[in-house]
């Protein structure tokens, strides 16, 4: 548990976009009647997203509104959820996984890039372009050490490629999401030891699997007769 | 070793195409009307011998969880829950299902939800998830508009499947926070009983599942219950998709036979450990919050339920993190502890007060700055947490501690030792502890 508080500087308003607006309602109407209050996250999501990945204190209560939910229960949930963010967090955000399977591949040597590069975590960087925090698992250890910026995962980081993803980054210059050594997904580099055998793509095996039924309804058939 | 065509997840690595026609050409949703008109008994029935153990930690039967269900109500509709929220550090198995191999999760998610009388499903994955939401969320929209799931579908059972997501909680991922965040709170655990079966989302019969238990449910009632239990030892049956990080030469995700050696697992799909075999200093065989074996014990050991709970370790999701001998072993499990306190949701005082002592102390312990009666004070505190907590977190934090120091005893003292022949105030970096 951490504490976490809102920003001493807030905006005087917020508004969600027309289409987030209708976006948001497709949101609460995928709970029952009565149950809008389960759409809270979603939608503080949706409004974090839409204010440059930070959520100020007018989004709160508009999203209480939205929710006939009071301003406290939803202030509460933007507290107790690591993902939003009370601050402003630059235009790159960066969640550097620190957990124990990242930091056996290295994650402290992307870190120091971090702390070299943009300087303190949880401070945006002079420039305004980046912010970084390190966070528990993220979910991608078969990838390590990785971050995530803004929506995207950055997986399999070394201090180079991941100095020069920054590079690009600053500099506007377009970059690849996922594994920055190339790989697929959490295929073992040196090669697939699996799933080769082209009958699982081709369609040759569908329904193959119906004879076991058909076998043993005939069974039955002849033995009532 | 497993072949091919036994595999169930068969675009694990995203090689192929998770839309709707390829994901029908390795199979997905063939026949899926031929087993929901078998009845809700017989899928029950089939569940339940085919041995299948739930894939999100605890192990507990799939079929045995399914028939808890009461029988519909009208007043108190059922619901399934799918547990997306894969946090488990180590854990990274369910990401790729959810965005390789979609349709086989919608798939069984309309046949569990059947077999279990519900007509609405929620998947709730995790916040971060976002390329895997909308992964999922684009394979949902494609079974809708090819009228395999909604309220008219071929299938004839009527069925809704919503995609619901967290914004970061570990916590979240125990099975009652999920329903108390899925209902706008806070995710916080309930204490049990009510189980959710009877009291779940919305204080309806709700099931939660791990994703991998339902998604690998068609697959086993085509193939057959008799298919999926020949995989494994007995009591721990099936295929299982283990996620191997760490220091192995080629970490990776990889479907393989339940009770496959840990020699076999490493040598076969990740090169082996890094620096040999004799290089191999711990594993953490099921996510971190199961306690780790040293080399010795784990190298010719099963990987399963039984075998490593043997071993006083666990299967749990099956996460295989792998330390070799470079492996600062009390800093490792430090930054684990580091992690309990951070998630800690703070409900229960054994679990909110002892994490951040636990970590205050094993901390010390990595820099040598403590007395060694604290070790035992330490194993002490970690059994006054276990087990007297409302959610298994308690659990969970103490059992990497208590791994640590029953088998790492020595390298403590060792660091006690060299601490206080030549006592210093830098502390080792640590991250997260700065
Ligand atoms: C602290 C904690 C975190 C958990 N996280 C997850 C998780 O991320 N995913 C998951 O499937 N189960 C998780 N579980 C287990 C669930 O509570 C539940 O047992 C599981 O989803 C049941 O599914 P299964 O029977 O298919 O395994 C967690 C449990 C605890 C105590
Ligand atoms: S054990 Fe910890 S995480 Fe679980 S309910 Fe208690 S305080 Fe919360
Ligand atoms: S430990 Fe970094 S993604 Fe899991």
């Amino acid at each position: 548990m951490s504490v976490r508080r809102l920003a001493q500087t807030q905006p005087a308003s917020f508004a969600f976009t027309p289409d987030n607006a209708a976006q948001a309602q497709a949101l609460i109407a995928k709970y029952p009647d009565g149950r809008q209050a389960s759409a809270v996250v979603p939608l503080l999501w949706l409004a974090q997203k839409q204010h440059d990945y930070w959520l100020p204190k007018p989004a709160i209560e508009e999203v209480a509104r939205l929710l006939s939910m009071p301003v406290i229960r939803v202030m509460e949930i933007a507290t107790f959820y690591s993902m939003f963010n009370l601050e402003p967090v630059g235009k790159y955000f960066i969640q550097l996984c620190g957990t124990t399977p990242c930091a056996l591949r290295g994650a402290e040597a992307v870190r120091q890039v971090c702390l070299d590069r943009i300087g303190p975590q949880k401070q945006v960087s002079s420039d305004g372009i980046f912010a970084w925090a390190e966070v528990e698992c993220l979910g991608a250890c078969c990838n390590a050490p990785m971050v995530q910026i803004n929506d995207d995962y950055y997986e399999d980081l070394t201090p180079q490629n991941f100095a020069k993803l920054l590079d690009d980054l600053a500099a506007g210059r377009a970059v690849a999401k996922g594994s920055q050594t190339g790989r697929s997904a959490s295929a073992p580099t040196g090669g697939d030891t699996t799933l080769s055998d082209t009958q699982l793509y081709d369609g040759s095996q569908l329904g193959a699997w119906q004879k076991r039924f058909a076998e043993s309804e005939a069974t039955k058939v002849e033995t009532k007769a | 070793m497993l072949a091919d065509k036994d595999r169930i997840f068969t675009n694990l690595y995203g090689r192929h195409s998770p839309a709707l026609k390829a994901a029908q050409m390795r199979g997905a949703w063939d026949g899926t009307k031929f087993l929901i008109d078998r009845g809700r008994d017989w899928i029950i029935n089939e569940m339940k011998a085919s041995g299948l153990r739930g894939r999100g930690g605890a192990g507990f039967p799939t079929g045995l969880k399914w028939s808890f269900m009461p029988k519909p109500d009208p007043a108190r509709p059922s619901y399934l829950v799918v547990n997306a929220d894969e946090s488990e550090p180590g854990t990274c198995k369910d990401r790729e299902i959810l965005r390789n191999d979609p349709h086989l999760l919608i798939e069984g998610c309309l046949i569990a939800s059947m077999a279990m009388g519900a007509h609405a499903c929620y998947i709730y994955v995790r916040g971060e998830y976002i390329e895997e939401r909308d992964a999922l969320e684009a394979a949902v929209q494609e079974a809708y508009a090819a009228n395999l799931i909604g309220r008219n579908n071929v299938h004839g059972w009527p069925f809704d499947l919503y995609v619901h997501h967290g914004a970061g909680a570990y916590i979240c991922g125990e099975e009652t926070a999920l329903l108390e965040s899925l209902e706008g709170k806070k995710g916080m655990p309930r204490m049990k009983p009510p189980f959710p079966a009877n009291m779940g989302l919305y204080g309806c019969p709700t099931t939660v599942n791990n994703v991998e238990s339902i998604a690998v449910a068609p697959t086993i009632l085509r193939r057959g219950a008799a298919w999926f239990a020949g995989f494994g030892a007995k009591n721990n049956a099936g295929t299982k998709l283990f996620c191997i990080s760490g220091h192995v030469n080629n970490p990776c995700n990889v479907e393989e036979a339940m009770s496959i050696p840990f020699r076999e697992l490493i040598d076969r799909h990740c090169g082996g450990v890094r620096g040999g075999w004799d290089n191999l200093l711990a594993v953490i065989p099921g996510g971190s919050s199961v306690r780790c074996v040293p080399a010795d014990q784990i190298i010719d050991t099963p990987m399963d339920f039984d075998s490593l709970s043997k071993l006083r370790s666990g299967l749990g999701t099956a996460a295989v993190i792998v330390m070799d001998k470079s492996t600062d072993i009390v800093r490792a499990i430090a930054r684990l502890s580091y992690f309990y306190k951070h998630e800690s949701c703070g409900q229960c005082t054994p679990c909110r007060e002892g994490t951040g002592w636990m970590w205050r102390v094993v901390s010390r312990m990595a820099e040598g700055r403590a007395q060694k009666r604290e070790i035992d004070m330490l194993l002490d505190v970690s059994k006054q947490i276990e087990g007297h907590t409302i959610c298994a977190l308690g659990d969970a934090a103490a059992w990497p501690i208590q791994g640590l120091i029953t088998h790492f005893r020595p390298e403590i003292e060792r660091r006690i030792d060299a601490y206080s022949a030549n006592p210093h105030s830098e502390p080792v970096q640590m991250m997260a502890a700065q």
